[in-house]
């Protein structure tokens, strides 16, 4: 006699579980929020399917090894890095690989103690208060020194390696750096790069992307650019990108907001005059050419 | 003789299952959790070894419930273990709750102790027979 049980699982409704998961307003959300990062939101989609599918497969007993979640992100400053981990921690959380939808962000000195016998527990603290949800290593190859070969670093990378083996279905744990320095310390610590199971590198911002971002980031604050103002920041922009230390998004944030002291500075010094709402709104190009970065002659900047 | 002491002693000995709904229970309620252990069952050690520092600011049982299998590694068999919980609320650590988790596969029980004292009056106190032994000797292996 065929077991009823048996066929019925051949018709499992993913469309459903994936409406029910709530991942779709999530990823849609990435999509709108986060400018750019093609190829990380495809990466992202991919992880949350595989996800979506393995719970299906475990709910009918086909897989019963949890996945294995930690991942590493890669990519220069101020590329969304923080900002992705978190939306992973809901993805996660809304999947239910997660129990608690929290990001522990932490750096070096969280983990890595001052003295012998110092960094074990302190590594285990942060790994503790860290678990149900996941812990986010920002900066992650500090933790490795090879020049001083009394480092604690090693001590915490051990513990961490322990933790994420055995506490799998408890921690997922995201590292986070520059590229070339990430892969450095994946070559130094083979066993951390097996451990990791995504890879994903965050590409640097075309200059329209960060156009993009910085008028998301002034629409927040309900500010906006003139149309002379925003030519001018284009200008700023191309101008900044061939800089050094350009930290992408960061440095839009960063300009954007001496903008707006300038902004603030020439209303008061205007003050005699009416301002209207729209004054308060507006950023002019003035703002913006006042800029260091574009008062320096192409003279002064190639040198 | 079984121990009882803390809540939940008069019941079977708790799951792991039951442990960390205990856990998550406490962390709900912001309360400091922390494990102890002892092989001097007498009612008034209140004393127990602390096994690493209480543990503060936690979301999940399971940071509590990895403490607890480090604990047991060391100490299962040859020891109580205890969980507590602290609640810092009235601007101290105050204990909410403790109930032990394990203890050892034998508990030998207690000796009642007379002592006459002046006027044929007589004293009473009682003894776990466990400490006829030296430390870390009391419970086998």
């Amino acid at each position: 006699m065929a077991d009823p049980a048996a066929t019925k699982p051949v018709t499992v409704d993913l469309e459903a579980a994936f409406r029910a998961s709530g991942v779709g307003e999530v990823l849609d959300e990435l999509d709108r929020q986060l400018v750019g990062l093609a190829p990380v939101k495809r990466r992202i989609r991919e992880i949350a399917a595989l996800l979506l599918v393995d719970k299906l497969r475990r709910e009918l007993g086909l897989t019963s090894q949890p996945p294995t979640l930690h991942m590493s992100f890669t990519g220069n400053p101020g590329t969304g890095k923080t900002t992705v981990a978190q939306r992973m921690a809901d993805i996660l959380h809304r999947l239910g690989y997660i129990r608690t939808n929290r990001l522990v962000s932490v750096t070096r000195d969280d983990l890595v103690g001052q003295y012998i016998g110092h960094t074990a527990p302190k590594t285990k603290e942060m790994l503790k208060k860290a678990m149900g949800g996941v812990l986010f290593i920002d900066e992650a190859y500090y933790l490795y020194r090879p020049e001083n070969e009394r480092d604690y670093g090693q001590e915490a990378i051990e513990i961490l390696l322990q933790v994420m083996e055995s506490k799998r279905d408890d921690l997922v744990v995201i590292l986070a750096g520059y590229a070339d320095r990430m892969d450095r310390f994946f070559q130094a610590n083979p066993g951390m790069r097996s451990r990791i199971a995504h890879h994903i590198d965050f590409p640097d911002y075309t200059k329209e992307e960060l156009l993009a971002i910085a008028e998301l980031m002034l629409a927040e604050q309900n500010y906006r650019f003139s149309p002379e103002g925003r030519a001018a920041f284009e200008r700023y922009l191309e101008a900044r990108m061939r800089q050094p230390h350009f930290a992408n998004a960061r440095s839009v944030r960063n300009a954007l907001d001496r903008a707006r002291l300038r902004q603030a500075v020439r209303l008061f010094e205007s003050r005699g005059k009416g301002l209207t709402v729209d004054d308060l709104q507006t950023i002019g190009p003035e703002e913006i050419l006042a800029s260091r970065v574009l008062a320096a002659g192409p003279e002064e900047r190639a040198a | 003789m079984h121990l009882t002491q803390g809540t939940f002693s008069f019941l079977p000995p708790l799951t792991d299952e039951q442990i960390r709904k205990q856990v998550a229970y406490c962390i709900s309620k912001g309360w400091a959790v922390n494990i102890e252990f002892t092989d001097d069952p007498h009612p008034r050690n209140t004393y127990w070894e602390m096994w690493g520092l209480p543990m503060f600011d936690l979301e999940d049982p399971a940071a509590v419930m990895y403490e607890l299998a480090e604990c047991r590694k060391v100490h299962k068999g040859r020891a109580y273990i205890r969980i507590s919980a602290f609640d810092s609320t009235p601007g101290w650590e105050s204990l909410r709750l403790s109930f032990i988790t394990d203890r050892p596969e034998e508990e030998p029980g207690f000796d009642l102790v007379r002592q006459e004292a002046q006027g044929r009056t007589i004293r009473y106190t009682i003894r776990p027979y466990a400490t006829d032994k030296p430390m870390g000797e009391r419970y086998g292996r």
